[in-house]
């Protein structure tokens, strides 16, 4: 068991299956020698070399359109764009090209490749490279939609996304890399679409991802502590494919359910998953599904708006008490 | 031209024929290739009339000298990659003209079991790694499938078809400097046919060779050829592919062409200008090479052979096709991710 931070749980995760395949390689921009914008590829370069770890020129649609290439002929590319916002300049590959292959084709060919970006607000940088937009991927048929919140899952989840078949878009969180965990020695593959319980509680069911996880469980422990809720606290981990076992699961237990999201409101996971416990578990629910979110609104740079817009562990208490008593 | 009799040898000079690069055999299969992508496409756009080939459909005719040139220079093993202008360029790899009709007819027995249509065709099999409908992400696409030969130590070439209309678009000045700078053994191949959809390409690019002109920016040669002549596309072709399988690099090649229909469906195509398709008639491509072939020898039974052999070909796909039955319903969830399962819950 080793201590990492979730930067350098990338960078482990990233070797360990290029150590394990020959046919996982690498690239994006500034990934190579200058080791990642946000440091999270350092040493892969000098480990795997220039032929394996390869720099690219400033150029999102050829970066994704290279790896789907080499993807559907054999290779196992992980390719970075480096700001999550970006993947809106490479947009045509992630929401026509890969996803669409394999159906379009028949099955004739497929596109097993991963995307990692850094997603995700905290940083004061502002509406262009701030943003959580896994909700853009989420909607698309053939996709992968992944978000780690821990580095102990950054390699779990990783292993599992690079062996997927289908494409993967594994979405970092920028607020996330310093931050420390434990990760088990040796290898470690986690299967896409399990949630994960990081809190068990009787009272309410509270979804979160990523970033949003840690501020969900210290929302946990205040309205333990303060005001007997025992709230459950589900990490969601992967939107597609979406466990909606543990999630209903853990509904029809606690009869409420709140969902915790870094992105705007309008057509966010939470809504998804409000339907379909609407749907499917109405008569669980002691009261309505709740979302909390930030407002329809770019993000701004200020530090104090910032912190206004994301759900923050005082507004999810507020929010589930004004729900729950 | 009239008919000329007699073997090759009476009829061409001993020295001509000696030091023809090309040869009899991959003649006639270049005029074999040609043919049958007009006929399969004058079939396609009769069964588009009679609503039989549904949805869309681009038609290349005009432009066979093309895919006909590079078809017959690839080896099994390259990789073709193409627009949604691509029956030719799909049957230049051999794939059987009932599966490519099959898909345009929406028909079980199509190349995608009508899951992907006349814009997607795919057929791995004969290295054609699909046709794609957004202008420029194949040119990106293409470059992957060179970086994994490059990687893997395979000496196979990527060869990547596409319009005039593209090199406007981002993709298109991507993908040219990133395969120019990972040197990738990839052949970027523009079809400038004088248009876009409507708008002739002139009236919206400001030098006179789309793709070549463009070339020197990449550190990339400017190559532009007479696209109507298979000869000479054959010719540029295999020194491009030897180029690449060699190591030493991308090409770009922009082919001077044009469309005899319009872009797409039944577009009349009215905007040309008067005279100017009667001009293109007189360079017809198939037109061109069936002169050459008389000119080295070819007897006009031999032409004619190939001819009947071509038509039969396509009469027999047309039955085929028109006898096979839609896709099953079963279909419709199938192939979304790998396990078959379109679901995204667990
Ligand atoms: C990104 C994108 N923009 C627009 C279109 C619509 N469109 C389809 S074909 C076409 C013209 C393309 O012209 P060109 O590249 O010269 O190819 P050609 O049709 O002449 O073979 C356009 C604009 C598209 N398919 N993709």
């Amino acid at each position: 068991m080793a201590e990492l931070t979730y930067r350098d749980a990338v960078a482990h995760a990233i070797a360990q299956e290029m150590e394990r395949d020959d046919r996982v390689v690498f690239l994006g921009e500034d990934v190579g020698k200058a080791g990642g914008v946000f440091k999270a590829t350092v040493g892969l370069h000098e480990k795997f070399g220039p032929k394996r770890v390869r720099d690219t020129p400033i150029s999102e649609q050829a970066i994704l359109g290279a790896a789907m290439g080499a993807a559907m002929t054999g290779l196992r590319p992980i390719a970075e764009i480096m700001f999550s916002d970006f993947l809106a300049v490479c947009w045509d590959f992630v929401a026509n090209e890969f996803p669409k292959l394999r159906y379009m084709t028949a099955g004739q060919l497929s596109c097993p490749l991963v995307v990692r970006t850094g997603n995700g607000a905290g940083s004061r940088f502002g509406a262009q490279h701030s943003q959580s937009v896994e909700n853009w991927a989420m909607m698309i048929p053939g996709l992968k939609v992944v978000a780690p919140s821990s580095p102990r899952d950054v390699v779990g989840l990783f292993a599992a996304a690079v062996r997927d078949p289908d494409p993967v878009i594994f979405f970092e969180h920028k607020s996330l890399y310093a931050a420390k965990g434990e990760v088990p020695d040796g290898e470690i593959v986690d299967t896409l679409g399990t949630a994960k319980v990081v809190r068990s509680g009787q009272d309410a069911t509270i979804l979160a991802l990523a970033l949003m996880v840690s501020r969900a469980i210290a929302a946990a422990e205040m309205l333990a502590a303060r005001h007997g809720i025992d709230a459950e606290v589900i990490d969601v981990r992967s939107l597609v494919p979406l466990d909606t076992q543990t999630i209903l699961g853990s509904v029809a237990r606690t009869g409420r359910l709140f969902t915790v999201e870094e992105n705007p409101r309008l057509c966010g996971w939470g809504a998804e998953i409000a339907s379909i416990v609407a749907d499917e578990a109405f008569f669980d629910l002691d009261g309505p599904v709740v979302r909390i979110t930030t407002p329809h609104i770019p993000l701004p740079a200020a530090d104090n708006l910032e912190d206004l817009a994301l759900p923050t562990v005082d507004r999810i208490v507020e929010r589930v008490l004004r729900a729950m008593t | 031209m009239s008919a000329r009799k007699g073997t090759a040898a009476q009829v061409m000079p001993e020295a001509v024929l000696a030091n023809d690069d090309i040869g009899l055999a991959t003649r006639l299969k270049l005029y074999r290739m040609q043919v049958e992508m007009r006929d399969f496409e004058k079939r396609a756009y009769d069964l588009f009339l009679q609503n039989l080939v549904k949805g869309t459909s681009h038609l290349s005719l005009g432009q066979e000298a093309i895919a006909a040139g590079f078809g017959a220079a690839m080896r099994k093993d390259d990789k073709s990659f193409c627009t949604y202008r691509g029956h030719a360029h799909t049957l230049a790899r051999g794939v059987p003209p009932e599966s490519v009709l099959g898909e345009l007819m929406q028909r079980d027995n199509g190349l995608m079991r009508g899951k992907g249509g006349s814009m997607h065709l795919t057929s791995v099999e004969h290295g054609v790694l699909g046709s794609y409908a957004i202008i420029g992400a194949h040119l990106c696409i293409a470059n992957g499938s060179a970086w994994r030969a490059q990687y893997l130590g395979e000496d196979d070439v990527s060869v990547c078809f596409f319009g005039d209309g593209t090199t406007n678009i981002g993709a298109f000045h991507e993908a040219l400097n990133f395969a120019a700078v990972w040197s990738l053994p990839v052949i970027f191949v523009c079809e400038n046919n004088l248009y876009m959809e409507y708008t002739p390409i002139a009236d919206v690019t400001p030098v006179e060779h789309p793709a070549a002109d463009r070339a020197s920016a990449y550190g990339l040669p400017s190559i532009v050829i007479d696209g109507n002549d298979a000869d000479i596309v054959y010719r540029t072709a295999r020194a491009a592919l030897d180029k690449a399988r060699a190591g030493s690099g991308p090409s770009l090649i922009e082919c001077k062409t044009y469309r005899h229909s319009g872009h797409s469906r039944a577009d009349p195509a009215k905007y040309r200008p008067e005279g100017e398709l009667e001009r293109w008639l007189e360079r017809d491509p198939v037109k061109i090479y069936r002169a050459r072939l008389l000119e080295f020898g070819v007897s006009e039974d031999e032409i004619a052979r190939i001819e009947q052999e071509s038509r039969r070909l396509v009469n027999a796909a047309t039955e085929a096709c028109k006898a096979a039955p839609p896709p099953p319903a079963e279909l419709l969830t199938t192939d979304v991710y790998a396990d078959g399962v379109w679901s995204w819950r667990n």
